[in-house]
């Protein structure tokens, strides 16, 4: 597979082989379990903000982002854009997308349903569409999402859930 | 000569200058027109070259005078370094053309694109087209940084807010806000299908008021996708070209499916070609066949036409598939007469072909 890079992250993880097993696709064919269970910790999160608050949320940007980083980047590929929407896109994390789509496919995708950049890896959105119509609240897709921040680039979007600060 | 059957609000006092102001229209140009009027639209897309030399775009462009209501001018496409959009919309603009500026999220950043829309606003373009951009690594530079700052979805929804609300993205404010007809791509021949109409919904909430789509070869599968599109009432909100194009050879056509992102060619149009005696011929008459069907289909308000280096039988796919019903776009002669006072017939530009 040629090496192109990404426009987002270069260099980090290699693109996924559709033909072999990784636990983005596990979390994306369970993406109703997995909306229920971000649902629960975003609801521990907006319940743990005033012990973060008294921490301090500057101060607990460091670990949070450890931690989320180990989770998500093991169960999504995550690539720590910051501004997490993996609620409204199937549990397909956008940032895959070699071309970071967060609004939809190209018009590249394969007919086998596979990313025009990376011919071995299955499309981020048409993971995205099967894993959103599994969901209650799959809908979601239709939302019409900003251009990315990437000042937020790195930074735990947990921590911004907590805060509110995340809508 | 035949007469002149252009409409009167489709020709300005000067050829480079916008058109005068009509009620509720986005723009200023004449493709808006010509769609609202309930026309059926022609589009055809220009190939850039690839040199500093005006006269060449000014070449091609004149296969598709007075056939077509706008005129792609490509972005870098397939990656692959060429004219600038800009640049080539620019020169279109100052003989009385319409063209559509095609903007790839691919090669440049916010601050880019919104500086170029405003440019390219100024300098009199009246369409743009919003498109992702096809990957770098399939163009003559697959070593370059691709951008994608935005997607062709908030690329889409940032113009919108600038020509209505007058701001950047950034909010900062715009006095004279760019006057645009916005438009998108879509591809109904890739998967995932059945999200494929969806997306066209999505792309209209952010702004898109027309779109051109790839090439379609597969007429039951446009079928589907435009049922669709019709019950969800969408080709009442927006104006959908649908993407054709003459294919030269049936070993170009299994060349092109297999190497150009997003082009799907069912196996029946590679026999036609096949079977065919001259098959440059049978291409052509394959895209009007493609071209008639597409005119009966209820929902679609025009056809794009792509002729990859066969600009020149663009007024020959026109006149003989009948699409325009006696209808004259805007033809050059029209505008340097206006400006000569010499009668249109007298300064007829370059290869003009009379409708059969």
């Amino acid at each position: 597979m040629s090496r192109v890079p990404f426009a987002f992250e270069a260099s980090t993880k290699p693109p996924r082989d559709g033909a072999k097993f990784a636990l983005r696709f596990w979390a994306n064919a369970h993406s109703r379990g997995m909306e229920k269970t971000y649902a629960a910790l975003e609801k521990f999160l907006r319940f743990a903000a005033p012990l973060f608050k008294a921490i301090g949320y500057e101060r607990m940007e460091k670990p949070m982002v450890a931690i989320e980083k180990s989770i998500k980047g093991a169960l999504f590929d995550c690539r720590m854009c910051g501004q997490c929407i993996l609620s409204s896109t199937g549990m397909s994390c956008p940032m895959n997308c070699p071309k970071n789509l967060r609004n939809g496919p190209c018009g590249g995708v394969r007919a086998n349903g596979n990313c025009e950049v990376y011919a071995e890896m299955p499309c981020v959105w048409v993971k995205a569409w099967e894993g959103s119509k599994a969901m209650d609240e799959g809908n979601k897709i239709m939302n019409v999402q900003p251009a990315i921040d990437h000042r937020l680039k790195g930074r735990s979007s947990w921590l911004a859930v907590s805060r509110g600060a995340h809508e | 000569m035949n007469s002149p059957l252009i409409h009167p609000h489709d020709l300005g006092p000067t050829p480079a200058a916008p058109l005068p102001e009509l009620p509720d229209h986005s723009s200023r140009g004449r493709l808006e027109r010509v769609l609202r009027r309930g026309e059926f639209a022609v589009t055809a897309e220009l190939n850039p070259p690839d040199s500093a030399n005006p006269d060449d775009v000014y070449e091609r462009v004149a296969h598709f005078d007075g056939w077509v209501d706008g005129i792609n001018a490509t972005d870098g496409s397939g990656a692959n370094c060429h004219m600038s959009s800009v640049a080539i919309c620019a020169l279109l603009t100052r003989v009385g053309y319409s063209p559509i500026l095609q903007i790839s999220c691919r090669d440049y950043n916010r601050i880019a694109i919104q500086g170029n829309v405003l440019g390219a606003a100024a300098l009199g373009v009246c369409n743009v087209l919003a498109l992702t951009g096809d990957g770098v690594q399939g163009g003559d530079h697959p070593e370059a940084k691709p951008v994608f700052d935005f997607d062709s979805t908030s690329l889409l929804a940032t113009m919108k807010k600038m020509r209505d609300e007058r701001a950047f993205l950034s909010c900062r404010k715009i006095t004279d806000p760019p006057r645009l007809f916005l438009g998108a791509a879509e591809n109904p021949f890739a998967p995932p299908y059945d999200w494929r109409p969806l997306r066209l919904a999505k792309k209209i909430a952010a702004g898109a008021q027309y779109f051109q789509t790839q090439y379609c070869y597969d007429i039951p599968l446009l079928k589907t996708f435009m049922q669709k599109v019709r019950d969800m009432g969408l080709d009442k909100q927006a104006y959908i070209l649908i993407g054709v194009g003459p294919l030269p050879s049936a070993k170009t056509a299994k060349w092109m499916r297999s190497n150009v992102a997003g082009v799907h060619i069912p196996d029946s149009v590679i026999k036609r070609l096949e079977g065919a005696e001259n098959q440059k011929a049978e291409g052509i008459k394959l895209c009007i066949d493609l071209i008639q069907e597409i005119h009966e289909m209820a929902g679609v308000a025009g056809v794009h036409i792509m002729a990859y280096r066969q600009e020149e039988s663009v007024g020959h796919i026109v006149s003989e598939s009948g699409i325009l019903k006696g209808r004259q776009p805007f033809r050059r002669a029209f505008a340097t007469a206006a400006d000569s006072e010499m009668p249109p017939s007298t300064v007829g530009m370059g290869q003009v072909l009379t409708p059969a």
